[in-house]
């Protein structure tokens, strides 16, 4: 079963190169699938399941905990109005509910034109610029109801396509840490004491032996 | 209104600016404006550290204090010590995933000097002797992982990461993981559980203390971002001038968010222990004054996780151990400020809806008491409570914390501050959390919660027959049994 595209395939691999548990790589590989697809589809899971050695079972156990893996389609923009707190007090709350009047959704609703699909998150860290908004984890701050009907309008416009992609897509740069970089890869149950440190503890042993060896020596000269 | 407009953190008189000191430059984030802007010049540090041994360098991280930046306040130094002598592999895992609400201060530094942090962690993984460092950045920060893969690559270029980092044996990789949005991953065994490709559940402690079995059951350090974004400039400047700053237990500088009712929110590096919590809602570098025409009504000292404190303690230094025994906690540095306008019973109900939503499900206590926690509050908001609910509310936070919670002093109802940290029924400190802004909130506005409470005639089904009952009824007389 093959779902991610050969360039995301080698790109899977080198991402589970990077661990020394294959496993480990679950949570980025869900990413690199939800990037392609918009989504996180059932037979993405059952490839990440063979790739990192584990279950399909286990990879949706995982991948069913975390907020930001979609087991189905959203729209192309998810719009996360924060109401914690701090957003809360600045009118976060209202500013939900007048997202819910402009889009005609309720919080996990997605529009008919399959363009939103509106969220009340939690905490987005961006407190100081409260009432604080993400779409598609972009921010926007300190927006007024009008503000939000504009950017709205902006959004469906596809006036903010080159700030705001599509939703899946994580960063835009990625870490290049290919088999020529990477500095050590061998298995947790190989490894050793590092190199640098057995040089300093291996000096300090000789220091020691050498201080130990000198009383005598230092009792002559004086 | 589109991207990051956070102006750069002030810093007060004789203050430096330790982790803040690039956050105006624009290109502060490349390899080129670290090395060549902000308090120190970038990269030195490792240069130097390389020269010194790895237990020099853990001797000046422990004698400078520096403490845990993420919560707890633990010193680095001292729980680097902490790793079994002699098992291997060590790993080292930085703790990006801020999600605490208020707390915004770790994305700033992953943002706008990635390269602090990574020089950082080459100074922590020299020190201890790390295989491997995992730089887990929270998900909903994608341009947080932006920066710091751009950093990363542009580290590996220039040989500072990687084989034989500047020429020398000390070779080390950095692997910036991503998150995936899970509140309760901040917790260091959950953090560990996720990094495995697991559900973010925390382990029980003991044994799973991650300095003795953490990632893949090898001794584990864990730091958060900001801990260890101190370290560059402690290694330029020295253990004398980083202890200049602050007080004798409380060192160095502090990232604080300082959000709500206030003129000017903003993230502020401010000198630990020294500054109360006036200076900062009142000085101009700083908050500026509670929202003009009100007044301050409570704040929340140190994340969502923290009780409440009102006006009474605003003359407080934000030093952890203080604040620990005046009923609250530090915390990650956010600082909540609520002015009069705030409904008490709104707010907690947000705080807990919080923790129930990001419970793991791992502890009844929790899971359940969350739960019942937000639709108890809910309801005395939407004005179908009931007269028992403040008790039956207090009664279920004391499942997940028995005993006295901690709160801050009532002076003016002669109450004493009860000091942190709360017990807890339950693996993580999360259950916990959700008691604070119930017990701070009844505490101080219980007559907020009574006058939202529908007083109504209840029919009582145990105590009184019912009226309508005859006389003769043998229900009446409770005479069934003596037919």
């Amino acid at each position: 079963m093959s779902r991610f595209s050969p360039a995301n395939l080698r790109l899977a691999q080198e991402i589970i190169r990077r661990y020394p548990v294959a496993k480990s790589a679950t949570i980025p590989l869900c990413h690199l699938a939800q990037e392609q697809d918009g989504y996180l589809a059932d037979d993405s899971m059952a490839q990440i399941a063979e790739l990192v050695g584990c279950s399909s079972a286990e990879v949706l156990g995982t991948a069913s905990f975390y907020e930001m893996f979609k087991m189905h389609s959203v729209g192309k923009f998810c719009l996360g109005v924060c109401t914690n707190i701090s957003c809360q007090l600045l009118g976060g709350e209202e500013l939900l509910e007048h997202a819910e009047q402009t889009l005609g959704i309720r919080p996990g609703g997605t529009t008919a034109d399959g363009l939103f699909t509106l969220e009340d998150v939690e905490c987005i860290a961006a407190c100081t610029e409260a009432p604080a908004v993400q779409v598609n984890y972009r921010y926007f701050h300190r927006l007024t109801p009008q503000d939000l009907d504009q950017l709205i309008e902006e959004l469906r416009s596809g006036a903010l396509d080159g700030v705001v992609p599509a939703h899946g897509t994580l960063g835009k740069v990625r870490q290049d840490l290919g088999e020529d970089r990477i500095a050590n890869i061998t298995p947790p149950e190989d490894q050793t004491e590092p190199v640098w440190l057995r040089r300093h503890r291996e000096l300090a042993e000789a220091a020691a032996a050498a201080d130990a060896g000198t009383p005598s020596a230092v009792g002559n000269d004086s | 209104m589109i991207g990051t407009v956070t102006p750069a953190s002030k810093m007060a008189e004789g203050v430096p600016a330790v982790v803040s000191s690039r956050f105006g430059v624009p290109d502060g984030h490349t390899l080129a404006g670290y090395t060549s802007s902000g308090s120190y010049k970038g990269y030195e540090a490792l240069r130097q550290v390389l020269e010194m041994s790895p237990a020099q360098v853990g001797s000046v991280v422990k004698d400078a204090t520096v403490l845990g930046r993420g919560g707890a306040g633990f010193p680095a130094g001292v729980k680097w010590g902490f790793c079994p002598p002699g098992v291997w592999p060590r790993y080292i895992v930085v703790n990006g995933d801020e999600s605490e609400p208020g707390t915004y201060k770790d994305r700033l530094l992953m943002e706008r000097d990635p390269h602090q942090l990574i020089e950082g962690c080459l100074i922590a993984a020299y020190a201890i002797g790390a295989a491997q460092v995992f730089l887990y950045a929270r998900g909903e920060m994608p341009h947080a992982h932006e920066r710091l893969a751009a950093a990363l690559n542009e580290a590996y270029a220039a040989g500072l990461i990687g084989k034989n980092i500047l020429g020398t044996d000390f070779s080390v990789d950095i692997v910036l993981h991503w998150g995936a949005g899970a509140y309760i991953v901040g917790e260091e065994t959950a953090l560990i559980e996720s990094l495995e490709g697991n559900r973010g559940m925390p382990r029980l402690k003991p044994p799973f203390f991650p300095a003795a079995k953490g990632l893949y059951m090898a001794p584990t350090i864990v730091n958060n971002v900001e801990t260890l974004a101190n370290l560059p400039w402690l290694f330029n400047h020295g253990v004398e001038q980083y202890r200049s700053v602050g007080t004798e237990a409380s060192p160095g500088t502090r990232l604080i968010a300082l959000s709500g009712h206030v003129n000017n929110p903003g993230i502020f590096e401010i000198p630990q222990g020294t500054t109360t919590f006036r200076d900062l809602f009142e000085s101009e570098i700083y908050g500026n004054g509670i929202r003009t025409g009100h007044e301050l009504k409570m704040f929340i000292p140190g994340g969502a996780s923290a009780p409440w404190f009102f006006p009474e303690q605003i003359d407080l230094p934000l030093e952890g151990r203080l604040i620990g025994g005046q009923g609250s906690m530090l915390g990650s540095g956010a600082v909540v400020v609520m002015d009069e306008t705030t409904d008490a019973v709104r707010a907690a109900l947000r705080l807990v809806r919080f923790f129930a939503r990001e419970s793991c499900g791992k502890c009844t206590p929790c899971r359940e008491g969350t739960t019942w926690e937000e639709k108890i509050l809910q309801r005395i908001l939407d004005g179908h409570g009931r007269p028992s609910d403040i008790d039956l509310l207090l009664d279920v936070a004391d499942n997940i914390s028995p005993g006295p919670y901690p709160v801050a002093a009532d002076p003016g109802n002669d109450l004493e501050a009860i000091p942190f940290p709360p017990r807890q029924t339950t693996i993580c400190p999360l259950g916990p959390s959700s008691v604070a802004p119930i017990t701070s909130a009844i505490r101080r506005f219980r007559h907020e919660f009574e006058a939202k409470i529908v007083q109504r005639d209840l029919i009582s089904v145990s105590s009184e027959p019912f009226t309508d009952l005859p006389e003769q009824s043998s229900l009446a007389h409770g005479a069934v049994g003596h037919v």
